[in-house]
């Protein structure tokens, strides 16, 4: 049997090792990064809270913590931080950092044995994306504030940090990073698209490795903070790439790779197996990515008026449809479609969530492509207000780096169309190749599964092209 | 007798593009107009918002603030006007490219600013068909490779 190529070009099993590299192996056992990372990132981030809190309720566009966390931050990380890097934010963020320090009581080196705080489980039936779905959806109700709004911006940063904060002293570890943290679902969900993963090299050398000091933590450093098996894991989903593991893995055996984009979407093991929580974080942020565009950067005003809450039945209007949508109307589509997909393929005896919640992973890849379009629709156009920001965080009138008077310069807009359009047919591409293999898991026959695929490949041709008529038509 | 003129002109050439079904002929046949738009400005958005033109046509677009002082500027063209309250701008060009772009106010304006825009569309919008021709022929293209494979 020949390999499995993705488009008959790339092995799935193809894998770079960067840690290969010394520079960069010495770099991820130092217990030093990523913590300069995180403390750089805290200092910017005092600086954002600080402006957005002096910005008060004036219009953002030229407020330092708006334009960095809204333009740039937002902008990096859908652009070239989840779907190439995974989760690499996750690695420097500095909001989980105070919980950490507390549980560690100390703000470097390793504490051994039991970390302080109450180091509570999180509860089981809480294990999941539940939280950070709704968590995330009510978030964007509050777009219209939170994005042009210093004060918006300040409130619910502060509030992330705190929560982060709170529950690090009451839960075991990184529980909000795991189950809370509202950043934290979508890039879990597209990460698994990432082209790089962290994985154990040499899974012998685990097997023989009985002490597991990567999970148990050792004086090089601490078992892993996300409650991963470092040992075993298969999908970037749950691993927020803290490098813990690398410092305690006395055999050098994990390892960061560049590897195909998309093989996470394949995994469907007993461990870490498909979700309907995780399907639901797709269908979500497919919503809001069609909510966004059409509010932000499509031309109707009524929408616009409507989440700015200009009134108050129009903003409750916008909320309702918007939680409607993404919550109800899109997953009954797709349930209609994996319904029609098991008519089809002519086989009864497949759960019907089974197929609704394994294929709901092909959008994964295009939703991400919608992100990355809608994306190109910020930084193009609105770019060239960060160079007046970072001359002037705080608005006193400061010229730090002579490019406070930039004017507001649109770059490239006039490409923006086809750079939408071929995002948008690339990621559509890797849907396609990637969702006829999981009917082919779904399905046991190979005829079943190509007549299963048919509605699900109608579906995603559709939402393809609705997106591209938002874009370019 | 210009309009008459241009009838007959329009006339033929939708024969002949019939005749010969080509695409890039037919963008020929589209009348080179004159085409006036008043568009109101008005936080946070411009009526009407969408501005429908064909390639070659010679375009001017007014810009009547209802409120504060807002701009206009043009994506792919680069074109750029304000409007002050009673003091109305305006922009005359040769719409020669053609496709959608967007239109922003390049005055801050208010909270909703960098989201207060508009649509030109400049017909035929051969991006968005070459797009979607694409998009079919991948769905299309890749359900026929799946099938075949199977006879292999
Ligand atoms: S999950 Fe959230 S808080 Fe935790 S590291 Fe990632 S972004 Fe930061
Ligand atoms: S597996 Fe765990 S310890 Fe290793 S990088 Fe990922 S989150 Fe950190
Ligand atoms: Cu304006």
């Amino acid at each position: 049997m020949g390999k499995d190529k993705l488009f008959g070009l790339i092995d799935l099993d193809w894998r770079f090792e960067l840690t290969k590299f010394k520079l960069i192996r010495v770099l991820f056992k130092s217990r030093w990064f990523p913590l300069l990372l995180i403390l750089f990132n805290l200092f910017i981030f005092v600086v954002i809270l600080l402006s957005a809190f002096l910005g008060g309720y004036s219009a953002g566009n030229y407020n330092f913590g708006i334009m960095l966390v809204w333009i740039l931050w937002w902008v990096l990380l859908m652009l070239v931080l989840v779907p190439v890097f995974s989760r690499t934010w996750c690695m420097m963020c500095p909001f989980p950092i105070f919980g950490d320090w507390f549980q560690r009581r100390r703000l470097f080196g390793v504490t051994q044995g039991k970390l302080a705080g109450l180091n509570l489980k999180w509860p089981k039936f809480l294990k999941n994306m539940w939280i950070m779905n709704i968590g995330f959806l009510i978030t964007t109700f509050f777009s219209g504030f939170f994005t042009v709004r210093p004060l918006a911006t300040f409130i619910l940063l502060g509030g992330i940090i705190l929560l982060a904060f709170v529950l690090g002293l009451i839960f075991e570890k990184r529980s909000f990073c795991l189950y809370v943290c509202p950043v934290s679902g979508f890039q879990g969900l597209y990460s698994q698209f990432a082209a790089s993963e962290i994985r154990r090299k040499d899974p012998e050398i685990c097997r023989k490795h009985t002490l597991k000091t990567c999970y148990l933590g050792n004086e090089k450093g601490y078992g892993c903070p996300w409650l991963l098996l470092p040992f075993s894991f298969e999908k970037n989903t749950y691993c927020g790439m803290c490098l813990e593991c690398f410092k305690t893995c006395p055999h050098d055996n994990m390892g960061f790779f560049l590897r195909p984009p998309g093989v996470d979407i394949l995994q469907d093991t007993k461990r870490e197996p498909r979700r309907i929580d995780e399907a639901y974080k797709a269908f979500i942020m497919l919503g809001i990515a069609l909510m966004f565009y059409s509010v932000f950067q499509g031309p109707w005003g009524v929408l616009k008026d409507m989440v700015r809450a200009t009134t108050m039945k129009g903003y409750l209007t916008y909320i309702s449809a918007h939680a409607l949508f993404s919550l109800v109307i899109l997953p009954g589509i797709f349930l209609l479609f994996s319904w029609l997909s098991r008519i089809f393929s002519g086989n009864k005896d497949v759960p019907l969530k089974k197929i609704f919640v394994s294929f709901s992973y092909t959008l994964i890849p295009l939703g991400l492509g919608v992100w990355i379009g809608f994306s190109f629709g910020i930084i193009l156009p609105n770019g060239s207000y960060i160079l007046h920001i970072i001359s002037d965080p705080f608005a006193w009138g400061w010229n730090v780096l002579g490019t406070a008077n930039f004017p507001w310069t649109p770059v490239f807009t006039g490409l923006l169309g086809y750079l939408q359009g071929a995002t948008l047919i690339v990621f559509y591409l890797f849907s396609l190749a990637l969702g006829f293999r999981i009917s082919k898991q779904i399905y046991p026959e190979k005829s079943q599964a190509q007549r299963g695929w048919i509605p699900i490949l109608v579906f995603l041709t559709l939402i393809t092209l609705i997106f591209l008529w938002l874009f370019i038509g | 007798m210009n309009v008459i003129f241009l009838r007959l002109k329009l006339q033929i050439c939708l024969i002949v593009a019939m005749v010969l079904s080509g695409g890039l002929f037919a963008s020929y046949c589209y009348a080179q107009e004159e085409k006036f738009f008043e568009i109101k400005a008005k936080k946070f958005s411009y009526t009407p918002h969408k501005i429908i033109v064909n390639k070659g046509d010679k375009v001017t677009l007014r810009l009547v603030s209802e409120d504060v002082t807002h701009g206009l500027y043009i994506d792919g063209y680069g074109l750029e006007t304000k409007a002050h309250p009673g003091q109305d701008g305006s922009i005359t060009f040769v719409a020669g490219k053609t496709g959608k772009f967007t239109f922003r106010c390049s005055v801050t304006c208010g909270e909703f600013h960098p989201y207060m825009v508009g649509n030109l569309i400049v017909g035929p919008n051969y991006r968005f068909y070459v797009y979607v021709l694409m998009i079919l022929a991948i769905g299309v293209g890749s359900g026929v490779v799946i099938f075949r494979k199977s006879k292999e």
